[in-house]
């Protein structure tokens, strides 16, 4: 009952928006806000009832009993996705309220918003290889969309661009579901995890390995793949670059790469040993690219890759700190990212620019802006008290004890890197001399709330680190991942093994 | 029926064939929905045929005929309808038995017409949502004028 609410709250949403709302806009919003909230508080409490049913909610779609039907599962690591996912779309929702003002078709936008969140939604809950991909397309198709919702050249080229490149991709990612399903004949995950597990090692799972890394890997933008990304966010209205950034690229990617190679294959050496390559190469790449970006919103986007990169080498570890490291970051940088994006949404829509060399000299005008992007550069570069110090700590400490000493020393000095273009960003839009952009608007309300929670959260969510909360809420997690293949036994008395109904 | 833009799209060929063809493609579309749970085909396949019958007949006499007759608000909202309609049985199914979109209604006779419990329904739903989504598609695309030079 609880799970299918993630799924057709935002679905019904996003339909009554096209139905009702085309002509009273703010209703769009009311009805967006609304669905958002309501899935906000639902994930909070399917996190917290979670110990109470043993670690796991299976819920047969259909009155059919897997695996002749769509599952959908809740486990430690899926329930906490989901509050990733909900709080940064909730915040997104709430200052599009009025950012969205300076765009036409106020009710499209938030339509393709809620169907974007079903998507992530229900790539997040799928216990179902093939319901993965649909629901993988749902979401990227609302991102295509929402990419070009400018309409500009420039936007209609990064939309047209990442649409080529993601279906090229999701194509990879049907053509190894359709190996894996001709090898099996099922299409369950933990069915198909079963009778991997029970039938050795056949060669053609190398082929459906590659063609997964070369399809989550361009989801999440890891470093041969990530062309599309710096094109794409910047091109987004701010809420959605907010969004993509923030969780897009690590549901469609990281998540279902973890739940994948982690949860059904059993974290094959080989995988790890490419996933932990790219992923310093993303950090190296996409730091020092950082560096030499003149626009706002491009110098965040390669900075994702360089971030990204910390993330998949925690998970590619696969060690307990490693892992650990892993998931703390991408929960941290989901909240400095966002944050970082809406700054710039308000930097672009106070001046109408969002070149660098334009601004300076905003943080007298531009008061809370310039404080939580502050505070958003200190997280990022990993400065303490804030939460990014803590992740990339954990990561850095997890490399060395792992015997991976060059990668340490990488991700260590790449973050000194970082350090130094968001001081450039410091320097050329909210300090240093004035530029020959203008204030010719104020922030509004809305999307100072939203940056201003987004900044406490910075500094609240270090909370998880101390030992008796992480004890309770950070190691389910952490076990679920480091348990490999545990998933598929926690799955097992619920498959049907007799004939078909 | 009056045609105010007599000289624009095809031939008269084409168009004295096409008002034969026209219902004949759209009555197929119509048996693919109605006979989804009997036969191969169902609510998307016909789908797809209702909205090329209105394609066809954009393509025969030009784009201006249509648009006059077909009310884009309508096709918008109708599309809207049948989506909400499909999650609410969903819904129904999930407060009769327990789960979403399980089959609440009795399952019936065997290859006769009305069987299969919600799956007739929820065919037409989606051959509405199709068709009109489709025909959508390709009314935006025959409206779009590219901006001079």
């Amino acid at each position: 009952m609880i799970l299918s609410q993630f799924i057709f709250v935002p679905l019904l949403a996003a339909f009554l928006i096209v139905l009702f709302a085309r002509k009273k806009e703010n209703f769009a919003a009311a009805i967006a806000l609304a669905a958002c909230a309501w899935i906000l508080i639902v994930s909070f409490i399917a996190f917290f009832k979670l110990s109470s049913h043993g670690g796991m909610i299976l819920n047969n779609t259909s009155g059919w009993e897997i695996p002749y039907t769509i599952c959908l599962i809740l486990d430690n690591l899926s329930s906490f996705m989901l509050i990733v996912v909900n709080l940064v779309a909730f915040l997104s929702a709430f200052y599009a309220i009025q950012y969205i003002n300076h765009f036409t078709g106020k009710w499209n936008f938030f339509a393709l918003f809620m169907l974007m969140l079903t998507g992530m939604n229900g790539v997040i809950l799928t216990g179902d290889f093939f319901n993965l991909y649909v629901f993988m397309e749902i979401a990227l198709f609302s991102a295509y969309a929402l990419v070009a919702f400018g309409t500009e050249s420039e936007e209609l080229e990064a939309a047209f661009k990442y649409a080529t490149m993601g279906a090229i991709t999701s194509t990879m990612i049907l053509f190894g579901i359709g190996i894996l399903y001709s090898y099996t004949s099922t299409l369950t995950m933990a069915d198909v995890g079963l009778q991997l597990r029970s039938g050795g090692t056949p060669k053609m799972i190398f082929l459906v390995y590659g063609l997964f890394i070369a399809g989550f890997g361009l989801k999440t933008a890891l470093v041969p793949f990530h062309a599309w990304l710096p094109d794409a966010h910047p091109s987004a209205p701010a809420p959605i670059s907010a969004m993509l950034s923030g969780v897009l690229i690590k549901t469609l990617g990281v998540y279902a790469l973890v739940r994948i190679f982690f949860n059904v294959f059993g974290a094959p050496t080989v995988v790890l040993q490419i996933l932990m390559l790219l992923g310093t190469l993303s950090i190296i790449i996409g730091g020092f690219l950082s560096i030499v970006q003149w626009d706002f919103k491009r110098l965040l986007g390669f900075s994702s890759v360089s971030q990204i990169g910390y993330v998949v080498i925690g998970f590619a570890l696969g060690t307990t700190l490693g892992i650990l490291g892993g998931i703390l970051h991408l929960f941290y940088h989901a909240i400095f990212k966002s944050l970082l994006f809406l700054d710039s949404g308000a930097v672009e829509y106070s001046t109408d620019t969002r070149d660098l060399r334009q601004l300076g000299g905003l943080s007298k005008e531009l008061k809370v802006t310039s404080a939580t992007n502050m505070v958003g550069t200190l997280s990022i570069s990993g400065i303490p008290p804030f939460n990014g110090f803590f992740s990339k700590l954990i990561i850095i400490i997890a490399c060395i004890s792992a015997g991976q000493i060059v990668v340490g020393i990488v991700a260590a000095l790449v973050s000194i890197v970082t350090l130094a273009y968001f001081l450039k960003v410091q320097k050329h839009a909210f300090y240093g001399k004035k530029g020959s952009a203008k204030v010719l608007e104020k922030v509004p309300f809305a999307m100072k709330t939203a940056m201003i929670i987004l900044a406490a959260l910075c500094l609240l969510s270090s909370v998880i680190m101390i030992p008796s909360i992480r004890k309770n809420y950070l190691n389910p997690i952490v076990d679920t991942v480091m348990g490999r293949t545990s998933y598929i036994d926690k799955v097992e008395p619920y498959l049907d093994k007799g004939s078909v109904k | 029926m009056q045609n105010n833009f007599p000289n624009e799209g095809m031939s008269v060929i084409v168009k004295t064939i096409t008002r034969f063809t026209v219902w004949l493609i759209f009555l197929y579309g119509l048996y693919i929905v109605i006979h989804g749970h009997l036969s191969p085909g169902g609510g998307f396949a016909g789908g797809v045929i209702v909205a090329l019958s209105f394609v066809h007949l954009t393509l025969a006499y030009g784009k201006n005929f249509v648009m006059e007759r077909v009310n884009k608000f309508a096709m918008n909202s109708l599309e809207a309808i049948a989506a909400i309609l499909i999650v609410l049985t969903g819904l129904v199914g999930l407060y009769v038995t327990g789960y979403f979109l399980a089959n609440f209604m009795g399952v019936g006779k065997l290859y006769t017409l009305l069987s299969a419990g919600y799956i007739p329904m929820l065919n037409i739903f989606i051959c509405v949502k199709v068709g009109m989504g489709l025909y959508l598609v390709f009314y935006y695309l025959a409206s779009f004028k590219p901006k001079e030079g």
